[in-house]
């Protein structure tokens, strides 16, 4: 009956690429073979075709009727000769459309596109729990009412007599946070709603925003965010300050915009935003939709598809997947919720089912004939409840047969909950933050370096984990915690009315699920497979991804590889240089002196360092002034072996030859000065360092331009690729600091050589290379860089005591 | 001091067959020591001489050997005003370790230089011979050769070190009839006269191969320095049976023809390394005859050492002058002279041992030619014990062809990164890949030895040359291809493994692996080295 009513049939389907659109379109195409789709999806940068092709057609759910169309067309509801994608060219039509604007963007050939469907499904929806309110304002409450307007305008554009019959797509918990029995109605027909105009809330959501926009540029607001901006990444540079506050900026608005969506859902009694604005957009829906005639389903939970296109298929991460996930890896030690509570999740395919059924039906008519929108609920709860405690049995039976591993391969067992109270949850977490927070700040304070310093990135992640933790307590701890059973008479006054062939093929009773074999051999095993859990212990993936990165780093496509000096390929900055050179021509009560200044002036020193470096190494480097060019560069020469190579790391003195021998330019861009690296020249094919001006032979403590380091050494290595032809896309770098940033995101294979703690954790987080390279053991330690004395002086000095004595 | 007996009657090495009467052995342990003891009944051990006596006037017989050269004019009669001199000395790696000022370099080129001076000779160039080492810092060269030698040269750029990579500092002199090139440095080359001063420390230095070798380059040395020769010198420490020396011989044949004229100054030193008192003395002595004051000595020091960091302990051990005195010194025509040296040298180091032993174990001490004020890595500890130790025979080898070697010593993985830079790239990037000599050789030498960057380090700064460490490699082919086994007890198993050998914690253990190989009554030989010994094995 599903199949021949809606066969012929032209049905307009929104939100084709989430994850009930795709069931949808795959459905339809699989389930009834000469009805045609328009899939309105937003174009994006490349078109509503290649939107439908690749983020819709090339989705497995689609593989079985791909099969089958290798294997046999016409069996499969083709034409003969047919392949699955001749078939999805003469049955579907993109159109280029977007419910989140008034209008939905629809141009006249749209409009008339339109105009020719008979049926339409509204399922595009901001389903995230944490949207912005404004955003789930415009899609969620505005999204329905637009859908409907268009339907009407181009059944009136074409003289239709009936626009399109309507399918919108809610959720079941526009019920609210309420207990007990939610019936399938309309929801102002609910005793428990608070009537509010929605177009008050449209009006102030947008002020919403731009209130917070506002707010987000007052001076206190912005100055926090740089200060954070800093505190991430550390003497990065101007421009990548400004970037990263920027990106914190519209952060913040958003995160403002999401907790305004929250409380103001809360304040109505609803669980959260999403919940709300749908509500209100059934409101909206059914007060304007005119001639359009409407029929509402609401699912409850949308989960992993019980048979249907295959058991278990999932498309994305969705609402229980992260709380599972992080569950299976131990960081949810707990959370809350009723055990006796019903969590209420169904089947995609039961509601793809239910959602074909109602289109199939058509809109439903009084006894005169006129249509009346109606409410189909799609929910577990009412006929086979699934309990919140038997739930969790279930998830950590299967995990403790089928454990997760660490990185260390050992396997994790995972907490067994007692189902606090949502505060004391809350409280517990905010606990732990709070002293990760503590050691974080101590340990960024430590000047650490290398494996330390990945230990401090160690931390921040762990804070990362507990932050979502307690995001997915804050955001989920209500559906855990709601008792509301959903009524679904309408739905079984469906399922009863179709004969056995439908009942076959569109499977939508609840009961049909054994809730321990869904969760355990399907619901389960394929979600580890999408989360890329690790399941057995394997190899560390850490030291073959290492090895993996090492040699796309090393590959003979690269171009370039360009390098920092100071602690990337070297332990030395350059105070200990400039310590070295002043001290190789003084004699001991000198030299005892000179350390005595210097040792005191390394806070100032320090501070300085810390706020700009280019600052600093200018009023470092007038120390030069007056020192003789020859001395220096005789020095310098005897420099490189007690001082460079000395401090220096083999592995990247070996690094660079090896990119050398690949046949890969190197570079090398450092904030020391010329004179002081000039020894290390063979090593690279070009040096780009700071230059001080000459006058008279002596130097006069004044550099030539500006130093390259921070975002000056981006410039550098953008200029001077650009000079020889270099595709940095193509590119290495290596670089110790966040102040090299800019640099390092510059080239297509960043590599953080013992990095400090902000680079570790920023690198970590974006999978870079880490290499740890240290000091040769047995090389000579000194504790303070002083040059040996100079021979010729000791001889004479030796000379004048004797002769003095 | 003076009256010390054996001073005056210093005893001949010999052989101990080890009862059960025999104390705890004295085994050197890089800058450590270990006491073992060794199983009774069918262990032996052979002790070097006692110090020789040394020259009483050592100034005095220098001053003859120039007067009365062997097969050559009085060398006064060879310096003319207006000539172009040039000194080339030995460089730091002889002695071992470096000798107390004044070092007998500077006692040679000092009279050397007075006749030159009186002579009106006044283009005079004093050159370090290291050929592929590294090049010496101007502290050592004080050393070596005096502040005054140095204050009147190094200023004005006539004492320095031979630059083997220096485009312009190298000629080629020619072919040896087996087609090896023969190089040498420019300013010697071509200098009327070429006066060599040689430390002649073990019975493998001198002769032909101080010039072949000390003033050449790369594309002269490769010809001896090899796979092949190594395994074909049976020992390479026995001129007469070396192919090392041979090679070196036949370049010394086109250096007589084509190259300077060159006056051979050859010296002997005696065993005194370690002082006849003071705290290393007791190094040089017998354990059974350790006296109390020696006993207590020696824990102390031990127990000093052992709370020590091994930096520390480098430090002490690198600052060690020996007190050697010099035996003999032999100056003019360069064959005939070297003979006499090796007559010398042998009066010393000579232990005759009778046959052939299943296990040799070996003390390796803190020092080798190739880490003085330096570090001794893993690629040192493997040429010490097969390339020196092990070739310190004449007739064959001290063990039997398909035994085992146990060497002691700590071999860290560490290098010292300013003077062996190509070491560490070697050890982590060759030996990983392989051990074998042969392999190595063909697949490695040519990438090493034409590095650029090793080049610039070798002239610039005080790095040993790229291809060096592959010499040391091969200094040890010749007992890679004989041994059964490798084992190094108390090594870092990571170093040990990584050159191919087992590591064993005690000798006890190392023992019990041996017997895998020889069975489980293996004799066993310990070389009790240094101070030096060669055994004359029949």
């Amino acid at each position: 009956m599903i199949r021949e009513s809606l066969s012929g049939k032209r049905i307009a389907i929104t939100g084709a690429t989430g994850f009930l659109g795709t069931a949808l379109v795959e459905r339809l195409l699989r389930a009834v073979p000469d009805c045609e789709l328009v899939l309105v999806v937003r174009p994006g940068r490349r078109g509503a075709q290649s939107r439908v092709d690749r983020d819709i057609l090339k989705n497995d759910a689609f593989d079985k009727l791909r099969t089958a169309f290798a294997d046999d067309p016409v069996a499969a509801g083709g034409l003969e000769g047919e392949t699955f994608a001749d078939m999805c060219k003469r049955r579907i039509t993109a159109l280029a459309g977007d419910v989140a604007t008034d209008g939905m963007n629809l141009d006249a050939d749209g409009l008339a596109l339109l105009g020719t469907c008979d049926i339409a499904i509204h399922s595009a929806a901001a389903v995230s729990f944490d949207s912005a309110l404004d955003d789930a304002v415009e899609v969620n409450l505005l999204g329905p009412h637009r859908v409907a307007k268009a339907l009407s305008d181009a059944a009136e554009a074409h003289n239709r007599p009936e626009p399109a019959h309507l399918v919108a797509v809610s959720t079941c918990y526009v019920a609210g946070s309420r207990r007990g029995k939610a019936p399938e109605q309309l929801v102002n027909e609910s005793p428990f709603y608070v009537d509010v105009d929605w177009r008050d809330e449209v009006a102030n959501a947008r002020r919403a925003r731009l209130q917070a926009e506002s707010r987000s540029r007052t001076p206190e607001c912005l100055k926090n965010l740089e200060k954070e901006a800093y505190n991430g990444l550390g003497p990065a540079g101007g421009p990548a300050i400004s970037e990263r506050t920027e990106q914190l900026r519209k952060r913040w608005v958003g995160k403002q915009m999401t907790a305004a969506g929250r409380s103001r859902a809360s304040s109505l009694g609803f669980p959260d935003a999403y919940a709300f604005t749908k509500a209100l957009g059934e409101r909206a829906l059914v007060e304007t939709r005119g001639n359009v005639p409407v029929s509402i389903v609401r699912p409850s939970i949308i989960e992993s598809a019980l048979s249907e296109p295959s058991p278990g298929w999932i498309r994305g991460f969705r609402m229980a997947e992260p709380v599972i996930a992080a569950y299976a890896r131990g960081l949810l030690k707990e959370f809350p919720g009723v055990p006796e509570g019903v969590i209420d999740v169904i089947p995609c395919d039961l509601v793809v089912a239910t959602i074909l059924a109602v289109a199939a039906r058509g809109p439903k008519l009084d006894e005169n004939g006129v249509d009346h929108p109606d409410v189909t609920q799609i929910a577990s709860g009412a006929s086979n409840p699934l309990e919140y405690g038997q739930m969790v049995d279930l998830v950590r039976i299967w995990f403790t047969e089928h454990p997760v591993y660490d990185e260390k391969n050992q396997p994790i067992s995972v907490p067994e909950w007692s189902f606090p109270g949502r505060g004391r949850v809350s409280r517990q977490l905010g606990r732990a933050r709070k002293g990760l927070d503590i050691a974080e700040k101590v340990l960024d304070a430590l000047p650490l370096r290398g494996r330390q310093a990945e230990f401090g990135a160690g931390l921040e992640e762990r804070k990362g984990q507990l932050e979502q933790a307690s995001g997915y307590v804050d955001l989920y701890g209500a559906y855990t915690e709601c008792e509301a059973i959903y009524g679904l008479d309408n739905m079984y006054e469906l399922w009863n009315s179709l004969d056995e062939a439908d009942r076959a093929a569109f499977r939508m009773d609840p009961k049909l699920v054994h809730w321990p074999t869904y969760i355990h051999t399907i619901h389960l095993p394929n979600m580890v497979k999408a989360a890329r859990l690790k399941m057995s212990p394997g190899t560390r993936q850490s030291s073959s991804r290492n090895d993996r990165l090492r040699k796309q780093v090393l590959d003979p496509r690269r171009e370039l590889a360009v390098f920092d000096l100071e602690n990337t390929l070297i332990a030395s900055n350059v105070v200990a240089s400039y310590s070295w050179l002043a001290t190789r021509h003084l004699d001991t009560p000198d030299r005892a002196r000179f350390v005595a200044k210097t040792l005191r002036e390394i806070p100032t020193l320090l501070a300085l360092d810390r706020a700009d470096r280019s600052d600093f190494l200018r009023y470092f480097y007038r120390r030069f002034e007056d020192a003789p060019v020859d001395r220096l560069a005789a020095d310098s020469a005897e420099m490189l072996s007690d001082l460079l190579i000395t401090k220096s790391f083999p592995a990247g003195i070996r690094r660079v030859r090896e990119h050398r021998r690949a046949g890969h330019r190197t570079l090398l861009i450092t904030g020391a000065l010329e004179l002081v690296i000039e020894p290390l020249r063979p090593l690279f094919d070009d040096i780009v360092a700071s230059e001080m001006s000459i006058t008279d032979g002596t130097y006069d403590g004044r550099l030539t331009g500006v130093p390259p380091t921070g975002e000056a050494r981006y410039q550098t290595l953008v200029d001077y690729a650009e000079a020889h032809d270099i595709n940095l896309q193509e590119s290495v770098a290596y670089a110790d600091s966040s102040s090299d940033l800019p640099m390092l995101e510059a080239v297509g294979f960043p590599v953080a050589v013992n990095p400090e703690t902000k680079l570790a954790s920023i690198a970590r987080k974006r999978a870079w290379l880490i290499e740890h390279w240290d000091k040769s053991k047995g090389a000579p330690s000194r504790v303070l860089p002083i040059g040996p004395l100079s021979h010729g002086l000791a001889r004479t000095r030796k000379i004048l005591d004797r002769s003095k004595s | 001091m003076a009256s010390d007996p054996r001073r005056k009657a210093p005893r001949p090495g010999f052989v101990l067959d080890v009862d059960r009467s025999t104390p705890p052995i004295l085994f050197h342990h890089g800058e450590n020591f270990r006491l073992e003891k060794l199983p009774a009944g069918r262990s032996r051990v052979i002790y070097p001489a006692e110090p020789l006596p040394g020259l009483p006037d050592p100034d005095d017989s220098i001053r003859q050997a120039l007067l009365n050269p062997i097969d050559d004019d009085p060398l006064p009669t060879l310096l003319k005003p207006g000539m172009k001199l040039t000194i080339a000395f030995d460089d730091i790696s002889l002695p071992l370790p470096s000798m107390r000022a004044p070092d007998i370099r500077q006692r040679i080129i000092e009279q050397v230089l007075d006749m030159a001076a009186a002579a009106g000779v006044d283009d005079v160039h004093l050159i370090a011979a290291l050929a592929l080492h590294r090049r010496m810092t101007e502290s050592e060269l004080r050393h070596a050769l005096g502040d005054r030698v140095y204050d009147a040269f190094a200023p004005q750029g006539a004492l320095y070190n031979h630059d083997a990579e220096d485009p312009d500092g190298m000629v080629e002199l020619g072919q040896t009839r087996h087609d090896e090139a023969v190089t040498m440095n420019k300013r010697a080359a071509e200098s009327d006269l070429l006066i060599y001063v040689n430390l002649n420390i073990v019975s493998m230095d001198g002769g032909w191969k101080s010039t072949a070798t000390g003033l050449s380059g790369y594309s002269g040395i490769k010809n001896h320095h090899n796979v092949h020769t190594m395994q074909n010198s049976r020992s390479f420490m026995d001129r007469h049976a070396s192919e090392l020396h041979k090679s070196n011989w036949r370049q010394g044949e086109v250096i007589k023809k084509h190259g300077p004229r060159v006056f051979q100054i050859e010296t002997t030193i005696n065993n005194n390394t370690f002082g006849y008192d003071g705290p290393m003395s007791v190094l040089q002595k017998r354990e059974w005859e350790w006296s109390a004051k020696d006993r207590a000595t020696f824990i102390g020091m031990r127990s000093g050492l052992n709370a020590m960091p091994s930096s520390a302990r480098r430090k002490i051990f690198q600052s060690w002058k020996a007190p050697y005195e010099l035996t003999s010194v032999q100056a003019g025509e360069v064959e005939a002279v070297h003979e006499a040296t090796l007559e010398n040298c042998f009066k010393q180091h000579i232990v005759p041992v009778e046959g052939q032993t299943d296990i040799l174990t070996l003390g390796l001490p803190y020092i080798c030619p190739y880490n003085v004020n330096s570090v001794m890595n893993p690629i040192l500890v493997m040429c010490l014990g097969l390339g020196y130790f092990f070739n310190m025979y004449r007739g064959q080898p001290l063990v039997r062809e398909g035994g085992v070697l146990i060497m002691s010593h700590p071999t860290p993985w560490e290098f010292h990164p300013v003077h062996h830079p190509s070491y560490i790239d070697f050890f982590e990037q060759v030996l990983s890949d392989t051990t074998d000599p042969i392999e190595i050789e063909k697949k490695y030498e040519k990438q090493f030895a034409e590095d650029e960057w090793y080049r610039h380090l070798y002239r610039t700064s005080y790095a040993y040359h790229g291809v060096h460490p592959f010499y040391m490699w091969y200094w040890g082919a010749h007992a890679l291809q004989w041994l059964g086994r490798v084992i190094i007890v108390g090594g870092d198993p990571r170093s040990v493994r990584r050159l191919g050998f087992q590591p064993a914690s005690t000798l006890q253990d190392a023992l019990e692996m041996a017997s895998d190989v020889v069975g489980p009554h293996g004799t066993i030989t310990h070389m009790h080295n240094p101070p030096i010994l060669m055994a004359d094995v029949t």
